[in-house]
């Protein structure tokens, strides 16, 4: 538990991070660092982008999977690991 | 009766070996051919068939039909929670999530996707993969592409009964919405149930037409005011002017009064620049140009007489088609008439008598396109009968530079607002040719057959890259130029008026000599009047030039038509040789 608390915020040290967001399956928000509409919006989209984009792995080699996924846009980049249960979004604006 | 055969053996014989005995071929039946029957079979040419043993195969295509989209928003509600969880109610909710919180797969899986996450995010710390390293390096030279355009929209008149496009004419804040006039301009073949119209469109939605106009009569012409983006005027076939204002709805705030407009339809209108931002003037073939301030409808503030003889009379003037207002020239105006004759007037001249300052004829029939070009203002482009033409304004005989004779009547033509060089033209044959007078002159740059049946109108954006074309069958479609045609080369305008200059120069050479030769003729025939009796050409009887005219006109096409065959049959010898080498 402590764990998990010590390393959300080693990430959110980081530089340029702006919100992190932990989804479960369902897409529920369990833990996040923004204000709770935009979470909510950003759960939903991201995890149909993730089916998605994991669908398009595995059809084109069913032995291979979805293991990151990048969305930069112009203002910032979404960062989104997936994982069996849950899903680990970050947002960060990397202008040096 | 039963058939039946007896066989009997004896029983001692059973079993026995067969003894087959050998003996010579006996003849049975011997059947002679008869050639009499051979008469009775017809010969028949040889012809190769081939046969194949597979399954019967049949080609068929399918197209969808045009399917409406139609763009609305989703509410996202959350979701997800288990049944007992009720989402509104934070306690729960917390609860819920404390427990996840305190699962052992929550834990493992968040450390792991945490280790992950943050060697990305170092990464993207560490260098910026997407730097532009080479921002401040000038544009490389296009590459020389072909140049092509392709269509985005068609926007479909919705109505059953469809009718021509007449006017188009593009919003100025961005052109996002394109406005566009209906009305059939065919005699008489309006029927009771056509509709009386007018559309706005916006650009991304060719499904339905953002806003309807209602005039009392069809449309043939409208504009956007350049100043004020909500409000639009229009011109309708019955003569009267309509005043559009976006904001209060489809029915036209003001509409002329029928006594003081015009007589036959209102071929153009286009709003002036003035300090109050609300004139305009329109231009139609009952001969009158008419100015109005669309803050009083009721009757014109001022009115033209096309007439040539500059007497202001209306039975002798001339019917106007095309209007031309160039803002940075706001007293001088131009007209381009149903006989040919394009007019340049000055709009502040004290007698009407000096108001048309001079004429240019050129064309065999209606002036329909006339526009200046917006970086040479002294040249202006006219498109009637099967030519395009350009002119400056000093050289009153004819026109400096013209396209050869088309196949087809062009319709309506304008100069590119980005290129000094391009410019559009459309035709009756459903065609949108791009010329490039920098380039080729004889030819347009790019031909594009927009539809089949004949466009008559078109208009440019003012960015220059997307152009709308309207059709007969109210079509208009919207096509987007690829960028060579739309982006300013370099030393186009010092190349293009050179290439100006030169024209002019040749014509007014040409003009000095004709003067010349006219003056030496002149003088000539005076001196040598009582000799040369009946010799002149003027005195032929008319049929004789009637008849000559026509063998000049037949050999014309004869040799034309000669040429193109043996042009043609000059490409199939080609081919065959090229066929026969491989062999």
């Amino acid at each position: 538990m402590a764990e998990v608390e010590e390393t959300l915020k080693r990430i959110q040290g980081q530089k340029g991070v702006q919100g992190i967001i932990i989804v479960n399956s369902e897409g529920i928000p369990i833990k996040t660092t923004l204000d709770y509409p935009s979470t909510v919006q950003y759960a939903g989209l991201i995890q149909q982008l993730v089916m998605m984009a994991r669908s398009t792995v595995r059809e084109i080699d069913p032995q291979n999977d979805l293991t990151f996924l990048r969305v930069r846009s112009k203002k910032n980049e979404i960062m989104i690991a997936p994982d069996k249960d849950y899903f680990l979004i970050v947002i960060q604006n990397p202008s040096d | 009766m039963e058939i039946v055969h007896v066989y009997t053996k004896l029983r001692s014989e059973f079993g026995r070996e067969c003894l087959f005995s050998d003996r010579p071929a006996e003849l049975l039946v011997d059947v002679p051919p008869d050639p009499s029957l051979a008469l009775q079979f017809i010969q028949k040419t040889h012809r190769d068939q081939a046969v194949q043993a597979c399954r019967d195969m049949s080609e068929h295509q399918v197209n969808t039909e045009r399917f409406e989209s139609d763009s609305c928003g989703i509410n996202h509600v959350e979701g997800g929670w288990p049944k007992d969880v009720n989402p509104q109610e934070m306690e729960q909710t917390i609860r819920f999530r404390k427990k996840v919180e305190k699962d052992e797969s929550y834990i493992n899986s968040i450390l792991q996707l945490g280790s992950a996450m943050e060697h990305c995010i170092r990464q993207n710390n560490a260098v910026d993969i997407y730097q532009e390293y080479f921002e401040d390096e000038e544009e490389v030279e296009e590459s020389q592409e072909p140049p092509s355009a392709k269509t985005i929209n068609v926007f479909r008149d919705p109505n059953e009964l469809k009718r021509t496009v007449t006017g188009l004419s593009w919003h100025p804040d961005g052109g996002r919405k394109l406005a566009a006039a209906y009305s059939c301009l065919e005699f008489q073949k309006t029927s009771r149930e056509t509709s009386l119209d007018s559309y706005i469109w916006d650009v991304e939605n060719p499904n339905r037409p953002e806003m309807t106009l209602k005039p009392a009569s069809p449309l043939v012409c409208l504009d956007y005011n350049p100043k004020d983006s909500h409000t639009l005027v229009g011109g309708c076939y019955n003569g009267q002017i309509a005043y559009w204002d976006t904001r209060r709805g489809s029915q036209p705030v003001e509409v002329s009064s029928v006594e003081h407009s015009h007589r036959d339809p209102v071929y153009k209108i286009i709003w002036l620049q003035s300090k109050t931002g609300t004139d305009a003037f329109s231009a139609s073939t009952d001969g009158q140009v008419l100015w109005w301030d669309v803050r009083r409808l009721s009757e014109p503030t001022e009115c033209l007489v096309l007439d040539p003889s500059r007497e202001g009379h209306l039975d002798r003037a001339l019917g106007g088609v095309s209007l031309e207002f160039e803002s940075t020239m706001p007293t001088k105006f131009m007209v381009g008439t149903e006989q040919g004759v394009v007019m340049s007037c000055n709009r502040k001249a004290k007698t009407p008598a000096e108001k048309i300052v001079c004429t240019y004829d050129g064309h065999h029939g209606p002036v329909y396109a006339l526009q200046r070009n917006p970086f040479f203002p002294k040249n202006f482009l006219t498109v009637g009968d099967w030519t395009a033409r350009i002119w400056s304004e000093d050289i009153k005989e004819s026109s400096i530079m013209w396209t050869r004779y088309q196949m087809s009547y062009l319709t309506d033509a304008c100069w590119s607002p980005v290129r000094p060089a391009v410019f559009f033209t459309v035709k009756m044959d459903g065609v949108l040719d791009i010329w490039d007078i920098l380039f080729k002159q004889n030819d347009p740059t790019l031909s594009l057959k927009v539809c089949d049946e004949a466009l008559y109108s078109l208009r440019l954006q003012d960015n220059g890259r997307l152009v709308a074309c309207g059709s007969q069958q109210g079509g208009a479609t919207l096509l987007e130029i690829c960028s060579g045609l739309s982006t300013l080369q370099k030393n186009e305008k010092s190349l293009l008026a050179a290439m100006f200059e030169r024209e002019t120069k040749r014509e007014k050479i040409l003009e000095a000599r004709q003067r010349e030769l006219r003056l030496k003729e002149r003088s000539r025939s005076e001196q040598s009047r009582e000799e040369d009796t009946g010799r002149d050409d003027g005195d032929d009887p008319p049929d004789q030039l009637i008849s000559r005219a026509e063998t000049d006109f037949y050999s014309v096409v004869e040799t034309e038509t000669r040429r193109r065959r043996d042009r043609e049959e000059q490409n199939v010898c080609e081919e065959k040789e090229v066929k026969d080498e491989d062999f």
